[in-house]
């Protein structure tokens, strides 16, 4: 019997039973953690909105046993909110599917409960933050985060040196198999020609150079999520649900 | 276990939602010992609602004819059109006796991270019923939760450039609750749709 607290994102709910939910969390001291929310559905709960998707909140959990997951899945006791995304999301049909992609992805790459992922935490919460001020293109801001997500994981791809042999860039070739753009030695067969604007702008959404990505037209930007998507499929081994519902 | 057919019974009883084993038990000896008139209208009951039930052509509620009641109700109004998410909730909304109009069932809500997007709901048919131009109102009563936000978002967005009025439910405060344990995007939503008081 023990208490815990976390900050975290709300990454997807689901329901059960009568009037409760599980929620999924993205903390930043547990990573993933799913949770019941008991009485959540109900209109008069004490929860409220702050168990909704995207929201970034600071939960108190109570564990049956000494450690917060183990024994059966904690229950949430205790909700304040400390951004609420969602409304600003779901405002613009554009926002509400890039950021439901983005959820998805963290989801994804926080396979294991319970085990710390400070810096995706952290990326995805900027990255609300971003997408809620509306201050980038929807489609931008989710191949940055999608493209950081790879890089904090250990997947980060290059758009300049070659993958394989360091060369460096700019280099022409881009193969999804060998990790990014390769030179004219090293290209396998299969490795396609993007045009040099497309890597001009992945390579800036990586670094998070916005100036150079905002003034990027909309061919380009549409060429470069298509790399990104077909990447991230290659190394996460199934496809994102969410992706496809995207709006270009 | 118990002899064939009573454990039977019990089998299935237990597939039904929230009924465990135990439950499946106490039911079916229920049964056993209730009149065999009372247990004819209950088998009844179960076989019609599988061979009469059907969805409405209009709307998408279930019905029992083509169309269902409201659809055929010639005094509802045509003009004003409630787009629900379930039939459970047109349910809820003719409890409150206060819409005279019609309705238009979705079948659900967009949620891109279950694999719903808006072809695998009805709104190519709400279209259809809009086309002609005589409904003038059209109502977003999906779930005020965030899929049912992003589904109303959705369809604003389609049907705007029909030129015709698109209002959404209001949310905020429950009737018989506590200000200081509102949470705060429900209390900002409140304070948003706050109204004049005429007195």
């Amino acid at each position: 019997m023990s208490l815990f607290r976390d900050d975290g994102v709300v990454l997807r709910t689901q329901k059960l039973g009568e009037a409760d939910r599980i929620i999924t969390l993205l903390t930043r001291q547990h990573g993933r953690v799913r949770a019941v929310a008991r009485g959540v559905r109900r209109t008069k709960s004490k929860f409220g909105a702050r168990l909704e998707p995207f929201s970034h909140v600071d939960v108190q959990f109570f564990a049956r046993g000494s450690e917060l997951l183990g024994r059966g899945l904690p229950l949430c006791t205790q909700v304040e909110t400390i951004a609420p995304h969602g409304g600003e999301i779901v405002g613009d049909y554009q926002r509400y599917t890039a950021g439901t992609a983005m959820l998805e992805t963290a989801e994804r790459f926080t396979d294991s409960e319970g085990v710390p992922a400070v810096q995706q935490y952290l990326l995805l919460v900027g990255a609300l933050r971003t997408l809620a001020a509306g201050t980038h293109e929807p489609r931008l801001v989710l191949d940055a985060f999608l493209l950081r997500s790879l890089a904090v994981n250990g997947y980060a791809p290059s758009f300049d040196d070659c993958a394989r042999c360091g060369l460096p860039g700019p280099n022409r070739f881009f193969s999804v198999a060998s990790g990014g753009t390769v030179c004219g030695d090293c290209r396998p067969p299969g490795s396609v020609v993007p045009s040099p604007e497309s890597l001009e702008l992945l390579g800036a959404l990586l670094a998070g150079d916005w100036a150079t990505a905002d003034a990027c037209e909309p061919r380009f930007s549409r060429e470069g999520s298509g790399m990104v998507a077909a990447y991230l499929q290659w190394h996460l081994e199934r496809g994102l649900r969410s992706l496809r519902y995207v709006e270009k | 276990m118990y002899e064939g057919v009573v454990q039977d019974l019990i089998d299935e009883l237990g597939r039904l939602p929230g009924v465990g084993p135990k439950s499946a038990q106490r039911i079916a000896f229920h049964i056993l010992q209730a009149d065999p008139t009372d247990v004819r209208r209950l088998a009844h009951a179960l076989t019609e609602v599988k061979a009469k039930v059907r969805f409405c052509v209009v709307c998408g509620n279930v019905a029992q004819d083509e169309r269902c009641r409201v659809c055929q109700d010639p005094r509802r109004d045509p003009a004003v059109i409630c787009v629900v998410e379930e039939s459970k909730d047109v349910v809820a909304i003719e409890r409150t006796r206060e819409f005279r109009g019609r309705y238009h069932v979705l079948g659900g809500a967009i949620s891109p991270i279950e694999g719903v997007g808006p072809d695998d709901l009805r709104i190519r048919e709400l279209l259809g019923r809009l086309a002609d131009g005589s409904v003038t109102e059209l109502i977003l009563a999906t779930d005020p939760n965030l899929e049912g936000e992003a589904t109303a978002t959705y369809l604003a967005r389609m049907v705007k450039p029909m030129g015709l009025k698109v209002t959404r439910l209001a949310s905020g405060l429950p009737v018989g609750g506590d200000l200081e344990y509102a949470d705060e995007v429900t209390l900002g939503r409140a304070f948003e749709g706050r109204r004049l008081l005429d007195v």
